[in-house]
Protein backbone atom coordinates (compact mmCIF):
# COMPACT_ATOMS: atom_id res chain seq x y z
CA UNK A 1 0.00 0.00 0.00
CA UNK A 2 1.81 2.86 -1.39
CA UNK A 3 1.21 6.36 0.48
CA UNK A 4 -0.21 8.11 -2.43
CA UNK A 5 -3.21 6.76 -4.39
CA UNK A 6 -5.81 8.32 -7.13
CA UNK A 7 -7.37 10.45 -4.09
CA UNK A 8 -4.02 11.94 -2.88
CA UNK A 9 -3.51 15.58 -3.67
CA UNK A 10 -1.03 18.70 -2.96
CA UNK A 11 -1.48 22.32 -3.07
CA UNK A 12 -0.37 23.69 -6.22
CA UNK A 13 -0.84 27.07 -8.06
CA UNK A 14 -3.71 26.44 -11.27
CA UNK A 15 -2.55 28.32 -14.27
CA UNK A 16 -4.90 30.51 -16.70
CA UNK A 17 -4.36 27.19 -19.12
CA UNK A 18 -5.59 24.49 -16.52
CA UNK A 19 -1.53 23.57 -15.92
CA UNK A 20 -0.45 23.13 -12.42
CA UNK A 21 2.39 24.43 -10.93
CA UNK A 22 3.87 24.36 -7.19
CA UNK A 23 5.97 27.69 -7.79
CA UNK A 24 4.68 31.42 -8.43
CA UNK A 25 7.50 33.18 -9.88
CA UNK A 26 7.07 36.49 -11.96
CA UNK A 27 10.91 36.04 -14.27
CA UNK A 28 12.82 37.99 -16.13
CA UNK A 29 13.67 36.22 -19.08
CA UNK A 30 16.32 37.87 -21.65
CA UNK A 31 15.98 36.80 -25.40
CA UNK A 32 19.95 37.11 -25.68
CA UNK A 33 23.34 37.50 -24.06
CA UNK A 34 23.06 41.05 -24.17
CA UNK A 35 19.46 41.62 -21.94
CA UNK A 36 20.83 39.54 -19.08
CA UNK A 37 22.54 43.04 -17.47
CA UNK A 38 18.95 44.62 -17.93
CA UNK A 39 17.15 41.53 -16.71
CA UNK A 40 18.84 41.32 -14.07
CA UNK A 41 19.14 45.23 -13.11
CA UNK A 42 14.89 44.40 -13.57
CA UNK A 43 15.17 41.94 -10.87
CA UNK A 44 17.31 44.29 -8.52
CA UNK A 45 14.67 46.73 -8.42
CA UNK A 46 11.81 45.02 -8.20
CA UNK A 47 11.67 42.42 -5.12
CA UNK A 48 10.10 39.22 -5.76
CA UNK A 49 11.07 39.08 -9.57
CA UNK A 50 13.67 36.48 -10.37
CA UNK A 51 15.80 36.96 -13.62
CA UNK A 52 16.98 33.99 -15.28
CA UNK A 53 20.09 34.90 -17.43
CA UNK A 54 22.07 32.92 -19.89
CA UNK A 55 25.26 33.37 -22.98
CA UNK A 56 23.16 32.72 -26.19
CA UNK A 57 20.61 34.03 -28.38
CA UNK A 58 22.29 35.84 -31.35
CA UNK A 59 23.35 34.31 -34.85
CA UNK A 60 22.06 31.16 -34.06
CA UNK A 61 19.78 29.53 -37.17
CA UNK A 62 18.23 26.19 -38.02
CA UNK A 63 17.34 23.42 -35.39
CA UNK A 64 19.47 25.50 -33.21
CA UNK A 65 17.45 28.25 -33.35
CA UNK A 66 14.46 26.15 -32.93
CA UNK A 67 15.46 24.94 -29.75
CA UNK A 68 16.57 28.23 -28.09
CA UNK A 69 13.41 29.66 -28.87
CA UNK A 70 11.76 26.49 -27.83
CA UNK A 71 13.57 26.52 -24.46
CA UNK A 72 13.01 29.82 -23.39
CA UNK A 73 9.12 29.91 -24.80
CA UNK A 74 8.76 26.47 -22.46
CA UNK A 75 10.51 27.83 -19.35
CA UNK A 76 7.94 31.02 -19.79
CA UNK A 77 4.89 28.81 -20.17
CA UNK A 78 6.31 26.47 -17.36
CA UNK A 79 3.54 26.34 -14.88
CA UNK A 80 5.87 27.29 -11.86
CA UNK A 81 5.85 30.42 -13.69
CA UNK A 82 3.06 32.94 -13.26
CA UNK A 83 4.02 35.77 -15.21
CA UNK A 84 6.56 36.60 -17.51
CA UNK A 85 9.10 40.10 -18.48
CA UNK A 86 10.75 39.15 -21.60
CA UNK A 87 14.16 41.59 -22.94
CA UNK A 88 15.72 41.27 -25.98
CA UNK A 89 18.37 43.58 -27.85
CA UNK A 90 15.72 43.83 -30.69
CA UNK A 91 11.95 43.57 -31.20
CA UNK A 92 11.42 40.88 -33.41
CA UNK A 93 12.61 37.81 -31.59
CA UNK A 94 11.55 39.46 -28.47
CA UNK A 95 7.96 39.54 -29.45
CA UNK A 96 7.79 35.70 -31.23
CA UNK A 97 9.13 34.89 -27.11
CA UNK A 98 6.16 36.57 -26.07
CA UNK A 99 3.72 35.63 -28.18
CA UNK A 100 5.00 31.77 -27.72
CA UNK A 101 4.42 32.07 -23.59
CA UNK A 102 0.83 34.29 -24.53
CA UNK A 103 -0.48 31.10 -25.94
CA UNK A 104 -0.90 29.99 -21.96
CA UNK A 105 -2.99 32.95 -20.67
CA UNK A 106 -0.73 33.81 -18.13
CA UNK A 107 0.50 37.59 -18.13
CA UNK A 108 4.06 38.33 -20.67
CA UNK A 109 5.23 41.46 -21.99
CA UNK A 110 8.51 41.99 -23.92
CA UNK A 111 10.66 44.92 -24.12
CA UNK A 112 13.38 45.27 -27.08
CA UNK A 113 16.09 47.56 -25.86
CA UNK A 114 17.29 49.17 -29.43
CA UNK A 115 16.43 52.20 -29.83
CA UNK A 116 15.53 52.85 -25.86
CA UNK A 117 18.74 51.96 -23.87
CA UNK A 118 19.02 50.04 -20.71
CA UNK A 119 17.65 53.14 -18.59
CA UNK A 120 15.01 53.58 -20.64
CA UNK A 121 14.56 49.65 -20.99
CA UNK A 122 15.00 48.86 -17.09
CA UNK A 123 12.69 51.57 -16.34
CA UNK A 124 9.76 50.11 -18.43
CA UNK A 125 10.13 46.75 -17.76
CA UNK A 126 10.68 47.57 -13.66
CA UNK A 127 7.07 49.21 -14.05
CA UNK A 128 5.68 45.86 -15.97
CA UNK A 129 7.59 43.39 -13.45
CA UNK A 130 6.34 45.73 -10.19
CA UNK A 131 2.51 45.13 -11.51
CA UNK A 132 3.05 41.06 -12.16
CA UNK A 133 4.79 40.61 -8.48
CA UNK A 134 1.78 42.28 -7.00
CA UNK A 135 -0.60 40.61 -8.94
CA UNK A 136 0.86 37.34 -8.58
CA UNK A 137 1.23 37.63 -5.00
CA UNK A 138 -2.43 37.02 -4.84
CA UNK A 139 -2.34 33.99 -6.67
CA UNK A 140 -3.85 30.98 -3.83
CA UNK A 141 -2.81 27.78 -3.46
CA UNK A 142 -5.68 25.09 -3.91
CA UNK A 143 -6.08 21.05 -4.13
CA UNK A 144 -4.92 19.64 -6.98
CA UNK A 145 -5.31 15.66 -7.74
CA UNK A 146 -1.63 13.84 -7.66
CA UNK A 147 -1.94 13.01 -11.91
CA UNK A 148 -1.90 17.07 -12.20
CA UNK A 149 1.75 17.13 -11.05
CA UNK A 150 4.01 16.65 -13.85
CA UNK A 151 7.57 14.46 -12.49
CA UNK A 152 10.90 14.66 -14.83
CA UNK A 153 14.12 12.97 -13.48
CA UNK A 154 17.87 13.02 -14.39
CA UNK A 155 20.48 11.50 -12.64
CA UNK A 156 23.91 12.93 -11.88
CA UNK A 157 27.79 12.78 -9.98
CA UNK A 158 26.38 8.82 -9.84
CA UNK A 159 28.25 6.01 -8.56
CA UNK A 160 27.66 2.46 -8.09
CA UNK A 161 24.81 3.48 -5.32
CA UNK A 162 22.88 5.07 -7.41
CA UNK A 163 22.50 2.11 -9.62
CA UNK A 164 21.65 -0.12 -6.48
CA UNK A 165 19.68 2.69 -4.08
CA UNK A 166 18.94 6.11 -5.31
CA UNK A 167 17.84 5.36 -9.15
CA UNK A 168 15.46 2.11 -8.02
CA UNK A 169 13.54 4.59 -5.49
CA UNK A 170 13.33 6.98 -8.03
CA UNK A 171 12.11 3.90 -10.49
CA UNK A 172 9.52 2.98 -7.52
CA UNK A 173 7.89 6.11 -7.28
CA UNK A 174 7.63 6.27 -11.07
CA UNK A 175 5.95 2.88 -10.71
CA UNK A 176 3.19 4.72 -8.36
CA UNK A 177 2.76 7.45 -10.35
CA UNK A 178 2.50 5.76 -13.63
CA UNK A 179 0.00 3.70 -12.32
CA UNK A 180 -2.41 7.19 -11.24
CA UNK A 181 -2.00 8.86 -14.77
CA UNK A 182 0.85 11.12 -14.27
CA UNK A 183 3.15 12.67 -16.93
CA UNK A 184 6.55 11.89 -16.33
CA UNK A 185 10.17 12.26 -18.15
CA UNK A 186 13.28 10.50 -18.02
CA UNK A 187 16.45 11.31 -21.01
CA UNK A 188 19.92 11.30 -20.62
CA UNK A 189 20.73 9.36 -24.36
CA UNK A 190 24.36 8.77 -24.37
CA UNK A 191 23.80 7.01 -20.78
CA UNK A 192 21.15 4.79 -22.44
CA UNK A 193 24.27 3.18 -23.91
CA UNK A 194 24.60 -0.31 -22.76
CA UNK A 195 21.08 -0.69 -22.08
CA UNK A 196 19.01 0.35 -25.07
CA UNK A 197 17.59 -2.63 -25.73
CA UNK A 198 15.97 -2.78 -22.32
CA UNK A 199 14.64 0.45 -22.71
CA UNK A 200 13.19 -0.10 -26.45
CA UNK A 201 11.42 -3.08 -24.99
CA UNK A 202 9.49 -1.40 -22.17
CA UNK A 203 8.31 0.90 -25.41
CA UNK A 204 4.22 0.82 -24.98
CA UNK A 205 3.81 0.37 -28.70
CA UNK A 206 6.40 -0.16 -32.15
CA UNK A 207 5.95 3.40 -33.09
CA UNK A 208 7.24 4.74 -29.64
CA UNK A 209 9.68 1.93 -29.75
CA UNK A 210 10.96 3.19 -33.75
CA UNK A 211 11.19 7.13 -32.86
CA UNK A 212 13.12 5.85 -29.26
CA UNK A 213 15.67 4.10 -31.56
CA UNK A 214 15.72 7.39 -33.60
CA UNK A 215 16.83 9.20 -31.04
CA UNK A 216 19.09 6.74 -29.57
CA UNK A 217 20.95 6.55 -32.94
CA UNK A 218 21.01 9.87 -33.31
CA UNK A 219 23.03 10.93 -30.52
CA UNK A 220 25.35 7.85 -31.78
CA UNK A 221 25.99 8.82 -34.69
CA UNK A 222 27.00 13.02 -33.29
CA UNK A 223 29.57 10.65 -30.31
CA UNK A 224 30.97 8.55 -33.25
CA UNK A 225 31.30 11.80 -35.30
CA UNK A 226 33.14 14.22 -32.94
CA UNK A 227 34.93 11.21 -29.95
CA UNK A 228 38.94 11.34 -30.45
CA UNK A 229 38.57 8.25 -27.66
CA UNK A 230 36.36 5.91 -26.10
CA UNK A 231 34.69 8.64 -24.06
CA UNK A 232 36.46 7.27 -20.90
CA UNK A 233 37.44 10.63 -19.76
CA UNK A 234 33.81 11.84 -20.43
CA UNK A 235 31.17 9.16 -20.09
CA UNK A 236 31.26 7.83 -17.51
CA UNK A 237 32.86 11.48 -15.78
CA UNK A 238 35.81 11.76 -13.75
CA UNK A 239 33.46 11.77 -10.74
CA UNK A 240 31.72 8.86 -11.75
CA UNK A 241 35.29 6.88 -11.76
CA UNK A 242 35.69 7.97 -8.73
CA UNK A 243 33.05 6.95 -7.21
CA UNK A 244 33.49 3.16 -8.91
CA UNK A 245 31.44 3.14 -12.18
CA UNK A 246 33.64 1.92 -14.60
CA UNK A 247 31.87 1.40 -18.01
CA UNK A 248 29.63 3.34 -19.88
CA UNK A 249 27.34 -0.01 -19.95
CA UNK A 250 27.54 0.15 -16.12
CA UNK A 251 26.45 3.28 -15.91
CA UNK A 252 23.85 3.01 -18.20
CA UNK A 253 22.32 -0.09 -16.65
CA UNK A 254 22.35 2.69 -13.42
CA UNK A 255 20.68 5.11 -15.02
CA UNK A 256 17.69 3.06 -16.12
CA UNK A 257 16.71 1.79 -12.82
CA UNK A 258 14.87 5.52 -12.60
CA UNK A 259 11.85 4.02 -14.85
CA UNK A 260 11.47 1.50 -12.69
CA UNK A 261 10.08 -2.07 -13.16
CA UNK A 262 6.72 -1.60 -14.82
CA UNK A 263 6.33 1.78 -16.21
CA UNK A 264 5.75 1.44 -19.95
CA UNK A 265 7.61 4.60 -21.92
CA UNK A 266 4.84 5.76 -23.96
CA UNK A 267 5.88 8.93 -25.98
CA UNK A 268 9.41 10.04 -27.29
CA UNK A 269 9.88 14.20 -27.18
CA UNK A 270 12.93 15.59 -28.91
CA UNK A 271 14.50 18.55 -26.86
CA UNK A 272 12.26 20.93 -24.76
CA UNK A 273 9.09 19.45 -26.56
CA UNK A 274 6.04 19.59 -24.54
CA UNK A 275 4.00 16.29 -23.89
CA UNK A 276 0.57 15.68 -25.19
CA UNK A 277 -0.75 13.19 -22.66
CA UNK A 278 0.16 11.65 -19.74
CA UNK A 279 2.51 8.71 -19.01
CA UNK A 280 6.44 8.17 -19.41
CA UNK A 281 8.41 10.53 -21.89
CA UNK A 282 11.65 9.62 -23.16
CA UNK A 283 13.55 12.64 -24.00
CA UNK A 284 16.18 13.31 -26.27
CA UNK A 285 18.98 15.05 -24.00
CA UNK A 286 22.32 15.41 -23.13
CA UNK A 287 23.73 13.25 -19.74
CA UNK A 288 24.59 17.18 -18.48
CA UNK A 289 22.95 17.54 -15.15
CA UNK A 290 22.18 21.57 -15.33
CA UNK A 291 21.33 21.02 -19.29
CA UNK A 292 18.82 18.32 -19.05
CA UNK A 293 16.83 19.57 -16.33
CA UNK A 294 16.30 23.00 -18.10
CA UNK A 295 15.11 21.01 -20.55
CA UNK A 296 12.73 19.28 -18.34
CA UNK A 297 11.96 22.29 -16.87
CA UNK A 298 11.01 23.67 -20.71
CA UNK A 299 9.04 20.99 -21.27
CA UNK A 300 6.89 21.81 -18.37
CA UNK A 301 7.65 19.76 -15.72
CA UNK A 302 6.93 21.05 -12.33
CA UNK A 303 9.47 18.84 -9.73
CA UNK A 304 12.29 17.07 -10.02
CA UNK A 305 13.71 13.65 -8.84
CA UNK A 306 17.53 13.99 -8.93
CA UNK A 307 19.49 10.94 -7.43
CA UNK A 308 23.17 11.64 -6.91
CA UNK A 309 26.02 9.09 -5.16
CA UNK A 310 28.65 11.63 -5.52
CA UNK A 311 27.06 14.72 -4.38
CA UNK A 312 26.04 16.72 -7.17
CA UNK A 313 24.46 20.27 -6.08
CA UNK A 314 22.30 21.42 -9.02
CA UNK A 315 19.32 23.23 -8.59
CA UNK A 316 17.34 24.83 -11.44
CA UNK A 317 15.49 28.50 -11.40
CA UNK A 318 12.00 27.59 -12.20
CA UNK A 319 12.04 24.04 -11.07
CA UNK A 320 12.86 22.35 -7.69
CA UNK A 321 14.78 19.61 -7.86
CA UNK A 322 14.76 16.95 -5.01
CA UNK A 323 17.98 15.31 -4.09
CA UNK A 324 17.91 11.58 -3.17
CA UNK A 325 20.97 9.77 -2.01
CA UNK A 326 22.15 6.32 -1.31
CA UNK A 327 25.70 6.58 -0.56
CA UNK A 328 26.20 6.83 3.00
CA UNK A 329 29.90 9.00 2.94
CA UNK A 330 28.21 11.50 0.11
CA UNK A 331 25.34 11.60 2.85
CA UNK A 332 27.75 12.02 5.75
CA UNK A 333 30.00 14.99 3.90
CA UNK A 334 27.08 16.81 1.71
CA UNK A 335 24.00 16.65 3.85
CA UNK A 336 23.06 19.88 3.03
CA UNK A 337 22.25 18.86 -0.51
CA UNK A 338 20.63 16.13 0.43
CA UNK A 339 16.18 15.73 0.74
CA UNK A 340 16.08 12.23 0.52
CA UNK A 341 18.49 10.22 2.47
CA UNK A 342 17.98 6.06 1.58
CA UNK A 343 21.28 4.77 2.97
CA UNK A 344 19.53 2.46 4.72
CA UNK A 345 18.44 0.46 1.29
CA UNK A 346 21.53 -0.51 1.37
CA UNK A 347 21.48 -1.86 4.80
CA UNK A 348 18.47 -3.95 4.10
CA UNK A 349 16.93 -1.28 6.98
CA UNK A 350 14.71 0.55 4.37
CA UNK A 351 12.89 -1.73 1.58
CA UNK A 352 12.41 -0.24 -1.84
CA UNK A 353 8.92 0.23 -1.25
CA UNK A 354 9.41 2.35 1.76
CA UNK A 355 12.68 3.95 -0.14
CA UNK A 356 9.83 5.40 -3.29
CA UNK A 357 7.41 6.39 -0.63
CA UNK A 358 10.11 8.50 1.00
CA UNK A 359 10.68 10.15 -1.80
CA UNK A 360 6.91 10.71 -2.80
CA UNK A 361 6.46 11.81 0.54
CA UNK A 362 9.23 14.65 -0.01
CA UNK A 363 7.61 14.98 -3.49
CA UNK A 364 4.29 15.91 -1.88
CA UNK A 365 6.00 18.48 0.67
CA UNK A 366 8.02 20.02 -2.02
CA UNK A 367 4.64 20.45 -4.25
CA UNK A 368 3.34 22.03 -0.98
CA UNK A 369 5.78 24.78 -1.09
CA UNK A 370 8.67 22.78 1.00
CA UNK A 371 11.88 24.46 -0.29
CA UNK A 372 14.31 21.81 -1.47
CA UNK A 373 17.87 22.12 -0.55
CA UNK A 374 18.64 23.38 -4.02
CA UNK A 375 16.24 26.38 -3.51
CA UNK A 376 17.29 27.08 -0.44
CA UNK A 377 21.09 27.10 -1.30
CA UNK A 378 20.51 29.46 -4.08
CA UNK A 379 20.86 26.64 -6.98
CA UNK A 380 19.46 28.23 -10.40
CA UNK A 381 22.00 26.46 -12.94
CA UNK A 382 20.22 27.65 -16.37
CA UNK A 383 21.75 26.23 -19.31
CA UNK A 384 20.58 26.19 -22.54
CA UNK A 385 21.59 23.05 -24.65
CA UNK A 386 23.12 24.09 -28.23
CA UNK A 387 23.56 21.93 -31.22
CA UNK A 388 25.80 23.43 -33.30
CA UNK A 389 28.17 26.43 -33.49
CA UNK A 390 26.12 30.25 -34.40
CA UNK A 391 26.37 31.56 -37.81
CA UNK B 1 26.63 -5.20 8.39
CA UNK B 2 26.49 -5.45 4.67
CA UNK B 3 29.72 -5.06 3.29
CA UNK B 4 28.95 -5.26 -0.65
CA UNK B 5 25.42 -5.57 -2.82
CA UNK B 6 24.96 -7.20 -6.46
CA UNK B 7 21.61 -7.08 -8.27
CA UNK B 8 21.71 -11.23 -9.42
CA UNK B 9 23.18 -14.10 -8.72
CA UNK B 10 25.04 -14.17 -12.17
CA UNK B 11 27.08 -10.78 -11.34
CA UNK B 12 30.63 -11.29 -11.46
CA UNK B 13 30.92 -7.80 -9.78
CA UNK B 14 29.82 -6.38 -6.66
CA UNK B 15 29.07 -2.69 -5.05
CA UNK B 16 31.15 -2.35 -1.64
CA UNK B 17 28.58 -0.09 0.25
CA UNK B 18 30.63 0.51 3.69
CA UNK B 19 34.04 2.69 3.84
CA UNK B 20 36.85 0.96 4.91
CA UNK B 21 37.09 -2.47 3.20
CA UNK B 22 40.97 -3.53 3.59
CA UNK B 23 42.44 -6.88 1.99
CA UNK B 24 42.21 -9.82 4.04
CA UNK B 25 38.73 -8.74 4.94
CA UNK B 26 35.80 -11.16 5.63
CA UNK B 27 32.36 -9.36 3.88
CA UNK B 28 29.35 -10.10 3.87
CA UNK B 29 27.19 -9.43 0.81
CA UNK B 30 23.57 -9.14 0.01
CA UNK B 31 22.16 -10.57 -3.32
CA UNK B 32 19.18 -7.65 -3.99
CA UNK B 33 17.28 -9.85 -6.59
CA UNK B 34 16.57 -12.82 -4.57
CA UNK B 35 17.21 -11.75 -0.61
CA UNK B 36 20.06 -13.63 0.49
CA UNK B 37 23.22 -13.39 1.69
CA UNK B 38 26.75 -14.23 0.39
CA UNK B 39 30.37 -14.34 1.51
CA UNK B 40 33.88 -13.40 0.49
CA UNK B 41 37.33 -12.31 1.63
CA UNK B 42 38.69 -8.88 0.12
CA UNK B 43 42.27 -9.48 -1.48
CA UNK B 44 42.47 -5.90 -1.66
CA UNK B 45 41.36 -2.65 -0.11
CA UNK B 46 38.17 -1.26 -2.08
CA UNK B 47 36.36 2.13 -1.73
CA UNK B 48 33.23 2.83 -1.02
CA UNK B 49 31.18 2.38 -4.28
CA UNK B 50 34.03 0.33 -6.02
CA UNK B 51 33.30 -3.34 -6.53
CA UNK B 52 34.60 -6.46 -5.69
CA UNK B 53 35.33 -9.32 -8.33
CA UNK B 54 32.99 -12.42 -7.40
CA UNK B 55 34.80 -14.62 -9.66
CA UNK B 56 38.45 -15.11 -11.38
CA UNK B 57 38.40 -13.13 -14.86
CA UNK B 58 40.49 -13.65 -17.78
CA UNK B 59 41.68 -10.94 -20.18
CA UNK B 60 38.14 -10.78 -23.22
CA UNK B 61 35.77 -12.00 -20.64
CA UNK B 62 32.16 -10.14 -20.33
CA UNK B 63 31.53 -8.71 -16.77
CA UNK B 64 28.09 -9.07 -15.65
CA UNK B 65 26.34 -6.82 -13.30
CA UNK B 66 22.73 -6.18 -13.20
CA UNK B 67 22.28 -9.89 -14.88
CA UNK B 68 23.96 -7.66 -18.07
CA UNK B 69 26.79 -7.14 -20.17
CA UNK B 70 28.92 -4.43 -18.58
CA UNK B 71 32.27 -4.50 -20.55
CA UNK B 72 35.34 -6.57 -21.18
CA UNK B 73 38.18 -7.68 -19.12
CA UNK B 74 41.53 -6.69 -20.00
CA UNK B 75 43.69 -7.17 -17.39
CA UNK B 76 43.37 -10.28 -15.42
CA UNK B 77 41.01 -10.03 -12.06
CA UNK B 78 40.91 -12.49 -9.00
CA UNK B 79 38.57 -13.62 -6.66
CA UNK B 80 38.39 -10.48 -4.34
CA UNK B 81 40.20 -7.89 -6.27
CA UNK B 82 39.45 -4.58 -6.99
CA UNK B 83 37.30 -4.27 -9.79
CA UNK B 84 37.80 -1.19 -12.05
CA UNK B 85 38.67 1.39 -14.81
CA UNK B 86 42.81 -0.94 -14.65
CA UNK B 87 41.00 -3.87 -15.68
CA UNK B 88 37.78 -3.45 -17.20
CA UNK B 89 36.57 -1.55 -20.60
CA UNK B 90 33.91 -0.44 -22.52
CA UNK B 91 32.67 -2.82 -25.54
CA UNK B 92 31.40 0.75 -26.80
CA UNK B 93 32.37 3.65 -28.42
Amino acid sequence: MSIISKDTTFLGYRRENGRVGVRNLVIILPLDDLSNAAAEAVAHNIKGALAIPHPYGRLQFGADLDLHFRTLIGTGCNPNVAAVVVIGIEDGWTQKVVDGIKTTGKPVVGFGIEQHGDHDTIMRASKAAREYVQWASEKQREACAIHELWVSTKCGESDTTSGCGSNPSVGNAFDKLHGLGSTLCFGETTEITGGENIVAARCANDAVRERFMFMFDRYQDVINRHKTSDLSDSQPTKGNIAGGLTTIEEKALGNIQKIGKKCTVDGVLDKAEMPTHPGLWFMDSSSAAAEMVTLCAASGYAVHFFPTGQGNVIGNPILPVIKICANPRTVRTMSEHVDVDVTGLLQRELTLDQAGDKLLECMLRTANGRLTAAEALGHREFVLTRLYESA
Amino acid sequence: MIHFVLHDAHDSVAVVVVEGVKAGMALKGWIMDEDRMVDIQARQDIPIGHKVALKDMSPGDTVIKYGIDMGKVVAPIRMGEHAHVHNIKTKRW
